[in-house]
């Protein structure tokens, strides 16, 4: 009864357990509600990866309905490994959010503060899982909402601006989405993504279609901040509380460009795609120039957690390039990558929200010579970005490689040059880091910070710990990733 | 609010009304137009109208901040509750079948007691929406 049920579990605990934090109003309670079902959410997760790995297809129907007319929920391998990695952060990031959250928010926030978290996983996870156009919609709104509340709980003031062009970006594309799905809906008369992918074949020439694939392809691109859209990410990041910027980097742009790569393989198809509209026109090259730009603007930012905001976008900017190449090897990449990152950004904006903790901004000023007094705390930020970098034995040599052979499979080798330059560019900002960090003095008048707490420090070793082992042991996302992509491109001609 | 009488006596009246009415959309609406979404939006503007024209603190009284934090979250649980009511009795989530032994009765309790949290939710979510915007002008 309870195995049956696990696809809506999925979603329904973090759901529910969000107005209980709400009841509970006092903060420790709350975080420790959050913590419990984190963990029982990646229980679940892990469980529901292990039953769809041989390549079955778990379809839950909500409220009895069946398929095409009730919501349907679909687990299959490429939704099992994404819950899996939003599931994996938020499980290792909620012990951290207490100690995190409570140096930076008011005491009488912090029960409403894992309201919205347990409120954005359970948007997210539900994005991964839901098998309907309509309900995603729904859940990328509870998870847009939530994120807009936490970045405004940040202690800067410009959080609000933030929060609030985050707002209004998030909005415009979130309805240009749900027009994407209302043209299709009038077209096909179906929400559901396995019905609409089944009758969109007979419908390529319409125009209707051809604009709500404009419109949705779009409206994502904003969620997921392709790089002329990116504008709402540094700010959100930088302003954000350590933690929840960390759980956002790691997985909330990871979520869009799941849904991005289920319209565009699943849905529309490949054929429609990429013979029919010729997405990768548009996305190569904005990818390739996003990737550059970022980069580079990340060399100069003063605030790391800005600094590394923009490094998000570039990253992004390289998954975008795997699903460009429209390869099995390009999507396997950026399939890959999309796990690798999460655990890289993470554990880097955890390192960063340790040294937040203690020393209160993330200048690179103030950050000068802080190795001396917080060794552990910088050395996960070195491994982190060594992953970051590409550097073997490190999750990130695997992303880079994959997507290196799959430019220099289809012959692009100026798109491997610049996955390389830009790999080159990160070193340099992350460099930056390390050299203030180890060979600088501390800033004058300032006194010796100690350590940061083991609560926060065992979460950031776990992160880093993974990058080590998933670059090691890649059978795991490499296996997956791969059957996915295959099965992207198998089932959808 | 003295000078307005004829506001202030109209309103006194259509209050009730307003409110009996909102209960009728909640619990009609499985027989006619309706549901909880109306029935929480009309409960509130009768709410919102009283705060109106005898002010925001006498609305508070009837109606405190402290009741309806938690109104908010127990409608969410309350339709979240039916859906693993339905789970635990063998069902899907919020399959209302499994609710009763006749299929059609537990369809017919699952659907009032969702509606019935929407409606709590909707109604709560609405006044401290209000409250929020009055508290700002204060």
């Amino acid at each position: 009864m309870i195995v049956e049920n696990l696809p809506a579990l999925q979603v329904v605990l973090p759901l529910l357990a969000a107005p209980l934090c709400l009841l509970l109003s006092r903060g420790r309670p709350a975080w420790l509600v959050a913590t419990l079902i984190s963990w029982l959410g990646l229980a679940i997760s892990v469980v529901l990866l292990w039953q769809v790995k041989d390549g079955s297809v778990i379809h839950y129907a909500f409220g009895g309905w069946a398929a095409p007319w009730g919501i349907e929920y679909v687990v299959d391998r490429l939704a099992a490994y994404v819950l899996l990695i939003v599931s994996l952060i938020a499980a290792v990031m909620m012990p951290y959010a207490w100690r995190s959250l409570s140096s930076e928010i008011d005491a009488h926030l912090l029960p409403l503060a894992f309201t919205l978290m347990l409120l954005c996983l359970a948007g997210l996870l539900g994005i991964v899982i839901t098998g309907d156009a309509f309900n995603l919609f729904v859940l990328l709104e509870i998870s847009s909402l939530s994120t807009y509340a936490l970045i405004s709980l940040g202690k800067d003031r410009r959080s609000l601006t933030a929060a609030y062009q985050y707002l209004i970006m998030g909005t415009i594309g979130a309805t240009f989405f749900i027009i994407g799905v209302g043209l299709m809906y009038q077209l096909t008369g179906t929400l559901n993504m396995a019905d609409l992918a089944e009758r969109i074949d007979a419908l390529e020439d319409r125009r209707t279609l051809k604009t709500a694939f404009a419109f949705i392809t779009v409206g994502l691109a904003l969620k997921l901040a392709m790089f002329p859209l990116h504008l709402w990410l540094p700010n959100a990041y930088t302003f954000a509380p350590s933690v929840v910027t960390a759980f956002l980097a790691a997985t909330a742009t990871k979520v869009a460009l799941y849904a991005m790569i289920r319209f565009v393989y699943t849905v529309f198809g490949t054929h429609f795609a990429f013979e029919s509209m010729h997405i990768e026109v548009l996305v190569l090259p904005l990818a390739a120039v996003g990737i550059f730009i970022t980069s580079v603007v990340a060399v100069f930012q003063h605030d790391i957690k800005r600094m590394l905001a923009y490094s998000s976008v570039a990253q992004i900017g390289y998954m975008l390039l795997g699903i460009g190449m429209a390869t099995v090897t390009g999507l396997t990449a950026s399939l890959v990558h999309l796990f690798n990152h999460a655990l890289m950004k993470g554990a880097l904006f955890l390192a960063l929200g340790a040294v937040c903790y203690r020393i209160g901004r993330c200048d690179i000023d103030r950050m000068a010579g802080i190795a001396r007094d917080m060794p552990l705390t910088m050395a996960a930020f070195v491994v982190g970005g060594l992953s970051l970098i590409g550097v073997p034995l490190t999750v990130g040599f695997l992303s880079k490689w994959y997507l290196l052979s799959a430019a220099m499979e289809l012959g692009w080798w100026p798109l491997a040059a610049l996955v390389l330059v830009t790999s080159l560019i990160a070193v340099v900002y992350i460099g930056r880091v390390v050299e203030a960090a180890y060979f600088r003095e501390r800033p004058a008048g300032t006194e010796t910070v100690q350590e940061a707490p083991a609560v926060l420090l065992i979460p950031t070793w776990i992160l880093v710990a993974a990058n080590l082992y998933f670059g090691i042991h890649s059978s795991l996302t490499l296996g997956v990733a791969g059957d996915a992509a295959a099965h992207l491109f198998g089932a959808v001609k | 609010m003295d000078k307005n009488v004829v506001l202030v006596v109209f309103a006194k009246i259509l209050v009730p009304f307003i409110l009996l009415f909102a209960l009728y959309v909640q619990f009609h609406g499985d027989f006619g137009p309706g549901g909880g979404f109306q029935a929480g939006v009309i409960f509130a503007t009768g709410i919102i109208l009283y705060a109106l024209v005898q002010g925001v603190d006498r609305a508070m009284a009837v109606m405190p901040p402290a009741v309806l934090k938690p109104m908010m979250a127990i409608g969410v649980l309350l339709y979240g509750g039916v859906g693993i009511a339905s789970m635990l009795l063998g069902g899907h989530f919020l399959d209302y079948g499994f609710l009763a032994h006749d299929p059609i009765h537990g369809q017919h309790y699952g659907i009032l007691i969702i509606e019935l949290g929407v409606g709590i939710t909707v109604a709560a979510v609405m006044m401290v929406i209000f409250y929020a915007f009055m508290g700002e002008q204060n």
